[in-house]
Formats: C-alpha cells, structure tokens, sequence
C-alpha cells in the first residue's frame, strides 16, 4: 500500500513527472498531486461521471483508472479546455443557462467534447443524451445541457465550413 | 408597473423602462464552475491539513460500551482521535428539539451514526486509524416501522426523547369536516405511500476547518445554511460567535440535504482545536447516504368530500411519518404535511392528524417541496378519481375549486397573488389536453395535476424580532457595485439576482457587479437558502440598497445638471436626462459626483417578513408565507403493459413565479424540479434494509438511480407572472413548487392510460403489473369494463 510509482504521462499537452501511491486512482493523482480541481469526485466509484477526463481521446471517469496505467498516455483534463478563446462548449452551456450548481459540468464538457470530437459533425439531441448517459447532473434536468451541446456541435460546424 | 416596489424603501417611482429585468442572464458565476476555476469545499487545501474521517456504527441501535482509541493512536500520522463525550452538546436545526450528537455520546441510533472521529496525515491513514479503533457495543432492538416504533413497548430510540418514539403530533381541524363528508355526494377514501427519497446532490458533503493564530475558528462548509450552523457550532464547541468565522465555497447542489449542521463539520472544527492543524473532512457517497435528511416516507389515509358538480366539500387527512433518529426539521416536517394544502383550491372544511415516529433509520428531513410533496400526492389522486366518479374533466374540476387571489384559505394563510387558473390554462392549451387526451390509445395517458409552495416562511426558525434579511451595498470609483449577502448561493443562482436587481436599479451590466457571500465575517446575517426564501427576502433587501443608492446617484446628477431627480434615470452603464436624452454622463463619473456629496457610497437594505399574516391558532404561523407560488403541470406516459415500465414521453409544466426576474433561471428550476419529482414517481426510493440489520439497500448513485439523459423526457417551462405586491418586482418562489405536481400527474396518466390507480411510490414495474393483475381479475370477474376498451393484457 505504500508503494510508490513515479508516472510520466501527458497532461493537456505538456508532460508531467508526478510520484504517488502505487494504488492511487488517476483521479486522485489529478487532484491531490497536480491541482486538476476541475475534475471532480461525485462518487468515487464509476456512477456519476464528474470526474471525467480524456485518456488518449475518450471520456474515462477518472476514477476508474488505476494511475499506474497512463504511463506514457495523453491526459486531457477540462483545465486543458481553456485558451485565449472560449470554448464553444463552456459558451454554449453558459449561454444556455445549463449549469446550476455546476458540480457536473466540467466532466460533462469533457465527455461532450469527446462525443463532438468522434462525431465530426453536428450531432442530435438524441445522439447527445445517449453520449452523456454516463454523466449524472441532479439539478437541470439535462435539457439545457443537451441544447447547448447542440448548438455547440452547429456552431464549430459553422465555423468549419 | 402595477404592484411592483411597493416593498423595499417604500418608493414606487416610475421608471420608464427596465433594463435587466427578464432578460436571458448568464449566471455571474457559472463559467468559472465549469471550468473548473471555481474552488468548491473539497478543492481547499491548506499548508500542513490533516484528513479527517468518521467511525459508524454497523448496528442500527445499540449501546456504546466502550471505545478503545489506542491502537489509532498508535499508527504513524494519526494526530488525534474524539469521541462522543468530546462533543457532548446535542444540537438540532430546531432549537426546540436538539437530539443529536455529532458522535453517539452513549448509543447509536442507525447503522451509519458516528461513534469516534479521526485527524490523520493523509485518507488512507485517517480510513486505518478508523478501522483500528475498537468499539464495544450492546446491541439494542432495532425499529424500523414507524407504527412498531410508536407501540408502548417498543425500545425508546433518541436519546434525548421526552415521548418515547413520538417525534411529534399535529392535529388541526377547520369547518364542519364530519358534517362536510356526510353531506357529501361523493366520498373518495383511500391509503397512499409515499416512499422516502433522498437528495443525492452530486457534491458530498465537505467540510475544512482551521484555527488561526488569534484563536478565530475559520470552517469552510458544504453548506446551505451557514448561519445555523454557525449558531450550533458556537453552542456544541462552547465558543463565543464572534470566534467562529462560516464561508460557505461554491456549492456543488443542495435541494435541502445540506440545510443543517451535521457530524462532519463539528468533528472537523474540535480536531482543528485540539491539533492546531487544518482539518478537512470529506463524506464518501455511502455517508452521504446515511446522513441523509431526504423526504420522509408517509403513510396517508385520505377522505374527500365533494358535491355532485365536483365542488369539495371537505378532507380529512391522517398521515404517519418515518422520520428516522433524530429530529432534524421534523417538528416543521409534522405541521406542513397538513398546513401546505390550503390551497390552491378553496377547502371548505379540513381536518389533518399527523404523527412523527423516531425509528432506527437515517434521519429525514427538508427535501425540496419539505412535507408537501407527499400530502400533494395523495390529494391531487383523490381529485382525479373524483373527476372520473362524477365525470368531469380534471382540469375542470380543479376550477371549479380555485380560490380568489388575495384570498385567506381555510387554514388562514394570507394568499396574494394567485396564478393558478393561468398555470392551469397554460398547460390545458400548450399540451393540446383535450384533442389529445381523447386521441390516446390505451397504454398511453395523460394527466393533471396542481400545486402551491411557500416563498420562505414569516417566521424564523427561532424567535427574533430581527430581519430576515440583510444586503450591504457599495458603489466603488470604478463605476461598479460590491453586494454583501449572507444568502447561500447552492447553484439555484441566487447571487446571480442579487447582480440582476442590483444592475437593474443602478444602471449597470451584471458584470459590473460582484457578489461576495455566506462568509459570515464579511457579509450580514442571512438565514440561508431553504423554503425558498432567498428571492422574496434577500431581493427585497437588495432592492432597498440599491433603490436607496440609485437616489444618491440620481440626487447628485440632478443637481449637476440642475434638473428634478425624476428626470434622471441609470441605465446602460450611463445616467441619462429623460427630457434631453442627449445629456448623458458615463455612471462612473456618476459615481463620482455622488460620492463627492455623500462619501463613500454605501447603503444598507432589510427585509423582514410580515407578521400579521398568518392562523391565529397555535402553530398557525408554520406554513404561512409572504407569498405563494402555484404550479399546473401535465404528463404523458406510455405503459409497457408487458413488462410493468412506465415511461413518461412529455411534461408540460406552467408556474406562477409572480415575475420572473431572470426567465432562463425560473426555467432551470422549474426543469430540474420536474425531473426530480419525475424520479421519485418512478425510479428512486431510499430503502433500509430490515432484514439486513438496517443497511441501507444500495447507497450507491447506481443502485439508489438517479435518472441519467436518456430517462428524461422533454420538458416545457411554461412561466406564468402574476406579481405579488410582497416579492421585488413581484416575484416568488421558483425552486420547489414545480416539484409537487409532476408525481400525482405521472399517476393520474398512468390511469389514463390503462385504467390502474398507483397509490404508491415509487411506479415501479412490479407495482404497475400487479395493479394490471388486479385490474384484469376485477375485468375477468365481471366488475369492470375493459379501459379505453381494451382489457387489461394480464388476464390471469
């Protein structure tokens, strides 16, 4: 248990070196040892999503990966989402009023933006509440969510064409 | 502008024209929330914080013997160890019913009550420590039936009871009742049960606590109501307040399950005060479970009376009510499960008996709609049977019983406004009722049904003739405002309406705004956000600040340019001449014009509630309210008649807000609301186990199952604006009302759709083909005929 494995591993584009806990899942290696608070823990056990990163492209719940097992991958956190410009998924959300108390939101936008991401086009709502089932929000009722990551899929597409 | 500004500093000046009232707002703190920027409770650290964690009992009661700490102590990293004798103040929400501790001083009362509490260097050493703390139990009968709990000789669980296992019993009778139902033509009786559910907002409860060097006690807390818990915290830790600094962080969703104090936060502060280390305490999902306070399970028995046309005539109401260990809000609980249904319809007589049972089960208390929900249920059924009896369409028959607004109900609440029959026509017409109710085949249904909530409660939860609510406001030389507000912001946007009515008063963007709250040395006492009070109350504080600072502002332009006040208006980041409109000057240079006349430019702003509102009988002031919100909702479902599964395909859901300040936000509350009634009507049920010595049935979000995306019908918000002369600018409440009716819609359009009354939650598959066994024996025997002409498939 007081195993130690030292990771090396890419985080939103830039590679880290981080010791820890040969046990410890990837989500607490993101929050305790490098201040990824943007992924949250819900559960702790795989149910609510919240802690959804991307690993090499897809949405993992963070807390279902040992972190010994993205040695040498490439993490993607919703940190890695920020820029000079603001991400059509957080202004489309935002816009739409789709985040309350916003607990869920940065995992949801990680697991959006991989759906989008796969996608390649704008997706339906049909095709967004089917890529977000994993993904538990307690307070809107999703609605707002599923709009905005529409209009979000139609917006990048716009900007595409 | 009708009713609005009546309250606030008293002044109902004309202004031309709003600026930010119903406009879409973007919430002022969402962005940073999502990503990720937002510290909430658990994303607080502190140099040198130790880990905290709590030892719970597996037995549902028994006595603690002994408790042998040693071998904690003995593991490297473990700095300290408390238990209950540490913390031996009870403590309770409501001050007349302090029954718990935050460790079980001599026993436990469920399987998950605390008994010891560890500070470590890190998780894993606090989760060791607790494992290696021996505790010696004497096991004691368990109670898990509130019936069984209330027997003379069953075991007296609270430890601080003075009536056995009697929580607490409210009866009340308005009118001739008996005489009501005698007279009556029809007579609808029948039992409901409502299943215990639980919040499961996805943010555990957290807590971090820190002892400065000047002995000011600092505890960040996952909390909806900082100042009770700053009162408890001061009263169990023998502290004076003034010692105890509460900061509420970003909250990560509430609904009521964070609306008192509870272990974690105790426990933290004392093992801050005995390490002189931060401490942080975080609950796992399976804690939060078990500290629980989610809506009690209850046992009703309805009788309604009513005439031949379908006018009521009286109801009579008997309802038993689990409420777990301890106390919690349970008094209040008791009274509202009769007080709340005095309207939306005009009862001429009503009688209600409610009794509130302790049972060795985690303790409930406020879940959004707090001791409606259930009551709401069972009644609006009674009036969809009626309707079918007497064959009247429900949403007729619900007309036919409204009451007039600025009406005083049988129970002697004080309605204001009251935009009932226009939720009732929104949802008639925008789900096309009547076309498409006839249209339906069998197994496809639609139902109504209606509702009203409370906007906060007259009364505080202990007595005081202080203000509810509080709002500081200042003007800086930047052009821009600072509001300071207790108010408990849990993702419901409250400070967002604090920016809105600010920004509206004085002219500004809402982000020229900042809305610093719940840090209870910076900011006035607010009470916190439950029974859905922050908009009335703290917008009516808010709306006196900036009125009183808008006149400072204006007062000072004016006289610059030498023209009445009244010509001067703020808006557009700019204050304008109304007769010149080319004469305009940026606000901060308004600003500063008045602060060179005033000094610093600050004001205060309070509310407090009427207090002539209200029954003149005892316990006549719990459920009265500055003002009323009403709800209609419809719901289409589509029954699976193989396999028992009830879908809901469409909710249609009109709400009367009174106005809404910020229309987006109304209809976030009003989606969510549905939603979260819409999984207690057919998914979610907070079961403990009896057969398994009290564990709870699956204190998993996967086993407990919340609704994901894909079990979440559409949804219409349909706001409806009737303003209420007590609300800023006429607004109510918009968090729990829209909660009530989707339940007792969900049932009465599974009726509809194949001819069976469920009368329990939740809708469950096993429930609805049993109901279709039942129906297709009563069919098979002759009693009744096939629904929508189609018999019911089970037949047999």
């Amino acid at each position: 248990m007081d195993d130690v494995v030292l990771l090396r591993f890419t985080l939103n584009d830039a590679p880290v070196e981080v010791a820890a806990p040969a046990h410890w899942t990837l989500l607490e290696v993101l929050r305790y040892r490098l201040d990824q608070i943007g992924t949250k823990q819900g559960c702790d056990k795989g149910d609510c999503g919240a802690c959804t990163v991307q690993l090499d492209g897809r949405a993992v719940p963070s807390c279902l990966v040992l972190a010994a097992t993205v040695q040498g991958r490439d993490v993607r956190t919703v940190e890695g989402l920020r820029g000079p410009a603001l991400h059509p998924l957080f202004d489309a959300l935002d816009g739409a009023v789709a985040a309350q108390c916003g607990f869920c939101t940065p995992g949801i936008v990680m697991a959006a933006d991989a759906l989008l991401r796969k996608v390649g086009r704008p997706v339906t709502a049909a095709e967004v509440a089917e890529g977000l089932a994993g993904n538990l929000c307690r307070c809107t009722g999703y609605q707002k969510i599923v709009e905005a990551v529409v209009a979000a899929s139609e917006r990048s597409e716009a900007r595409r064409g | 502008m009708g009713d609005f500004g009546k309250r606030g500093d008293g002044r109902d000046d004309a202004r031309p024209t709003t600026w930010q009232l119903g406009r879409a707002h973007r919430k002022v703190d969402a962005l940073d929330r999502m990503r990720g920027v937002a510290r909430y409770t658990d994303d607080l650290t502190l140099p040198g914080m130790l880990h905290a964690r709590i030892k719970r009992s597996p037995h549902a009661h028994a006595r603690i013997v002994a408790i042998d700490a040693a071998p904690a102590l003995a593991i490297p990293g473990v700095h300290a160890v408390i238990t209950g004798r540490d913390l031996p103040t009870p403590y309770g929400v409501i001050p007349w019913t302090p029954d718990e501790n935050a460790l079980g001083v001599d026993k436990v009362c469920h399987v998950g009550d605390g008994v010891a509490a560890v500070a470590a260097r890190d998780e894993d050493t606090a989760i060791a420590a607790c494992e290696a703390i021996v505790v010696e139990y004497e096991v004691l009968p368990a109670v898990f039936d509130p019936r069984a709990a209330l027997a003379p000789e069953a075991p007296t669980i609270n430890p601080y009871s003075k009536h056995g296992n009697l929580s607490k019993h409210v009866r009340l009778e308005f009118g001739d009742v008996d005489g009501g139902l005698a007279g009556a033509a029809l007579v609808v009786e029948h039992d409901y049960r409502f299943e215990g559910t639980t919040h499961a907002a996805l943010e555990p409860h957290c807590v971090l606590a820190t002892v400065d060097g000047g002995g000011v006690l600092t505890v960040w807390s996952a909390t909806q109501v900082s100042h009770y818990l700053h009162r408890e915290l001061a009263r169990v830790l023998d502290l004076p307040p003034h010692r105890i600094r509460v900061i509420q962080p970003p909250l990560g969703g509430a609904f009521g399950g964070k609306s008192e104090p509870f272990d974690l936060e105790f426990c933290a502060a004392l093992l801050a005060l005995r390490t002189g280390r931060p401490v942080k305490l975080l609950y796992t999902r399976e804690e939060v479970f078990a500290a629980h306070r989610g809506r009690h399970p209850m046992d009703m028995r309805y009788r309604t009376g009513f005439t031949a046309d379908g006018k009521l005539t009286a109801v009579d109401a008997k309802t038993i009510i689990d409420g777990g260990a301890y106390s919690s809000f349970g008094l209040v609980t008791t009274y509202y499960s009769g007080q709340l249904l005095g309207a939306p319809y005009a009862l001429p007589a009503y009688r209600f008996d409610s009794t509130r049972a302790y049972t060795t089960k985690p303790a409930c208390g406020p879940k959004r709609g707090h001791g409606s929900v259930q009551p709401r249920f069972a009644f609006e059924c009674q009036l969809d049977e009626a309707a079918v009896a007497l064959g009247i369409d429900p949403i007729e028959l619900r007309r036919r019983n409204a009451l007039d607004a600025d009406a005083r109900t049988i129970n002697e609440l004080a309605v204001g406004s009251y935009g009932f029959l226009e939720c009732l026509a929104r949802v008639e017409a925008a789900s096309g009722w009547r076309t498409r109710r006839a249209a339906l085949p069998y197994g496809r249904g639609l139902g109504v049904a209606g509702s009203t909530y409370i906007s906060g409660t007259n009364y505080c939860i202990y007595p005081t003739e202080l203000p509810q609510a509080s709002v500081q406001l200042t003007l800086d030389r930047s052009g821009r405002a600072r509001v300071f507000s207790g108010a408990n912001d849990i993702g419901q946007g409250s400070s967002t309406m604090l920016a809105v009515i600010t920004a509206e008063e004085l002219g500004l963007d809402l982000a020229d705004v900042r809305v610093v709250t719940a840090d209870s040395d910076l900011c006035p006492v607010d009470l916190g956000a439950y029974s859905s009070r922050i908009t009335l109350m703290v917008g009516n504080a808010c709306l006196a600040a900036a009125r009183e600072l808008r006149g400072k502002v204006a007062g000072a332009v004016a006289r610059r340019w030498e023209v009445p006040a009244s010509r001067v208006n703020l808006i557009a980041r700019e204050a304008i001449d109304l007769e010149d409109p080319a004469r305009r000057v940026p606000l901060t240079e308004a600003f500063h014009w008045a602060e060179a006349e005033h000094g610093l430019l600050t004001a205060a702003g309070c509310y407090d509630t009427p207090r002539d509102r209200h029954g003149s009988y005892r316990g006549g002031t719990i459920g009265a309210s500055p003002a009323y919100s009403f709800t209609a909702h419809v719901a289409e479902v589509d029954v699976d008649v193989e396999t028992g599964e009830v879908r809901v395909v469409e909710v249609w859901a009109a709400h009367d807000c009174g106005r809404a300040l910020s229309p987006k936000i109304v209809e976030g509350q009003i989606e969510g609301s549905v939603y979260m009634g819409m999984a207690e009507a057919l998914l979610e049920a907070h079961l403990i186990d009896d057969a398994h010595g009290g564990v709870h049935a699956g204190p998993s979000l996967l086993d407990y199952r919340l609704p994901t995306f894909l079990d979440t019908p559409p949804i219409h918000a349909l706001i409806v604006e009737h303003p209420d002369a007590q609300g800023p600018y006429g607004a109510k409440e918009a968090g729990e009302g829209p909660l009530h009716p989707i339940i007792p819609a969900i049932a009465c359009a599974i009726f509809d759709a194949v001819g069976v009354r469920l009368r329990q939650t939740p809708f469950a598959p096993p429930r609805v083909l049993a109901a279709l066994d039942a129906r297709a024996a009563e069919e098979a025997a002759g009693r009744l005929a096939p629904h929508k002409g189609a018999a019911a498939r089970r037949a047999g």
